[in-house]
């Protein structure tokens, strides 16, 4: 997003602009609201959501449904909370980031500065994997996992989630790479600097800000996956799988308040991410329509 | 003259290739080939486990001739069209009124755009419940007093498809926003001013300039949207788990079911096979443009 807010040519009336800002006060209501839901009503005894108003703050304040949905709520058959599977998550998530950012790093700067005779095919068969259905790979990787003894475990998820995001990965390393002066790499292979000295000399000094972005694209989707997860998790089920089991389970009273916590909890870090870096979220997501 | 030089700089020449081709070669396994391993079993009478009976187009047969199928379809049709169509015009509408130098711009548009960085199970979570007629938006009015207000959509077989629908344009408009501003603040004012010299009104002025002037922007939209359509699973097992009955189901739901819950997992892959195809029938043409461009 431009940095540099223009003067706008068009200008609107007086009684325009007021309907401006109530749709758009209006918008951010419908954006905020389930946000606030979940919020105080994670934090409201069950009685309170069941026999008063949603919208209502608490009467009593309790922080009884996070600490129940942390460490005691029943997830699939064992009372253990989401805490297990918060870990499960982040186990899976530092690794396939940190090893789908570096290849695609990697790819994106053979792609631009080593240019060879049909990488644009290669790069074209690497990014269409980003965009297919998984489903159409579920049925051979559940194979492959089980065969690697992979299956139900962490490191199994960590290579399904690396396997399918270095296209969008090397994506952005390649988009970027491509702004970047050929003729600088050049002159250092006169220089007699090697591949990998020019890439660690010259290309990773100025790769922050789309490091940044990969970080933080593959964060956001490894963590919010549930497909995968639902599929090859096993005993190691990440979070999202967890909490849709917390929610889902029809056994015994439904506990409104815990599921709420439980849900901010599973949002927390990828809202952590997104409150702190924005700017590089939104251009992640940008990135994603190929145009870098 | 040793040779070892010479080794070095063919291996300079090789590297590159080298460090390329293990992405390369996992591409190529993990994606065309479980791809064509999956097409292989959509002709066969796999059922719990892989088979190699072949038995045809009788899976795709069976497949087009399931209710559950036609359903999942029908869905998809309604769900993916009103989706990018609402997600569009909204995210268009928030652009176009957020350029007009808004006071608090920089509160609004991460406000617009938070929903993106949530899980869809966690925006299911939170839709379920607030449409929920016991706890959530119906009982709220009921407390404030307009006793008549009815809105059962997430409990009704007829209408329940919508709920998903509301839900993801939730989660996703703001990033369509973001999108169609970046394209409006990518537009030279001088066009706009010339116009508006020339007469040209408001309404005028973005019919005829600016909208045209954001075509790739909409193609973009439209590309991310279709795709996220068809992927749709997370969000609709969190929001109705399909339900009531079937009648949310949708083609991701119904290949999961089909091949690893009710071990039919040849008219499971088959129904993946087709999701493939109307994915590729948007990518592959856009890819292509958008690689060509580049070279």
């Amino acid at each position: 997003m431009a940095a540099v807010t223009q003067d706008t040519a068009v200008s609107m009336g007086r009684i325009a602009r007021v309907f401006i800002y109530l749709l758009l006060l209006l918008f951010a209501l419908f954006y905020l609201l389930p946000l606030y839901v979940m919020g105080i009503n994670s934090v409201k005894p069950l009685a309170e959501i069941t026999g008063g108003n949603m919208m209502a703050l608490p009467q009593v304040w309790t922080l009884d449904p996070w600490r129940s949905a942390w460490s005691t709520a029943q997830i699939g058959v064992e009372p253990t909370g989401l805490k297990p599977y918060f870990l499960n998550s982040i186990l899976m998530v530092v690794p396939a980031v940190a090893i789908s950012t570096i290849v695609g790093a990697l790819n994106g700067y053979v792609l631009t500065k080593w240019r060879f005779r049909g990488d644009t095919w290669v790069f074209g068969l690497m990014l269409f994997s980003c965009f297919i259905p998984f489903q159409i790979v579920l049925i051979p990787m559940a194979m492959v996992l089980g065969k690697l003894g992979l299956a139900g475990t962490v490191p199994g998820l960590v290579l399904v989630h690396v396997v399918y995001g270095i296209g969008f990965t090397t994506l952005y390393f390649r988009n970027y790479y491509a702004a970047f002066p050929t003729e600088l790499v050049r002159a250092a292979q006169i220089d007699g600097a090697g591949f990998f000295q020019i890439f660690w000399r010259i290309l990773l000094p100025v790769s922050g800000p789309i490091a940044v972005v990969s970080v933080i694209w593959q964060f956001t989707n490894i963590w919010n996956d549930f497909l995968f997860g639902a599929s090859f998790g096993g005993t190691s089920q990440p979070m999202t799988v967890a909490l849709n089991n917390l929610v889902q389970s029809s056994t015994g009273v439904k506990e409104y308040n815990v599921h709420f916590a439980g849900a901010i909890l599973a949002a927390l870090p990828t809202l952590f991410v997104y409150f702190v870096a924005g700017r590089y979220f939104v251009r992640g997501l940008m990135a994603g329509s190929v145009k870098g | 003259m040793s040779t070892a030089p010479d080794f070095r700089t063919r291996l300079q020449d090789w590297l590159p290739k080298l460090v390329l081709a293990p992405s390369f070669a996992v591409t190529l396994l993990f994606v065309y080939g479980f791809i064509a391993f999956t097409v292989l079993l959509s002709f066969t009478g796999s059922k719990m486990l892989p088979s190699y009976n072949f038995v045809g187009w009788l899976n795709y047969q069976k497949l087009w001739a399931l209710p559950a199928w036609n359903t999942a379809i029908v869905n998809i049709a309604i769900f993916a069209s009103l989706y990018i169509i609402i997600c569009t015009a909204v995210g268009l509408a928030l652009a176009i009124f957020l350029d007009q130098k808004i006071r608090g711009e920089g509160v609004l548009r991460p406000i617009y755009l938070y929903p993106m960085a949530l899980s869809f199970i966690v925006t299911g979570t939170a839709w379920k419940w607030f449409l929920d007629p016991g706890i959530g938006l119906e009982k709220v009015m009921h407390l404030w007093g307009w006793e008549s207000f009815s809105f059962t959509w997430i409990k009704d077989g007829d209408m329940a498809i919508y709920t998903i629908v509301i839900a993801a344009v939730w989660q996703t408009s703001g990033f369509v926003m973001a999108m169609f501003l970046a394209g409006l603040r990518g537009i030279d004012n001088e066009i706009l001013k010339a116009a508006q010299i020339d007469g040209a009104s408001n309404w005028q002025l973005y019919r005829r300039i600016v909208i045209p002037l954001l075509r790739p922007a909409f193609l973009s939209a439209f590309v991310i949207l279709s795709h996220l359509a068809i992927k749709s699973y997370d969000l609709v097992v969190a929001l109705t788990g399909g339900g009531p009955g079937r009648a949310t189901e949708m083609p991701a739901t119904f290949m999961y079911s089909y091949t690893f819950t009710r071990n039919q997992m040849g008219i499971g892959a088959s129904s993946a096979v087709i999701m493939l195809m109307t994915i590729a029938a948007i990518m592959v043409p856009y890819l292509y443009a958008e690689l060509k461009e580049k070279k």
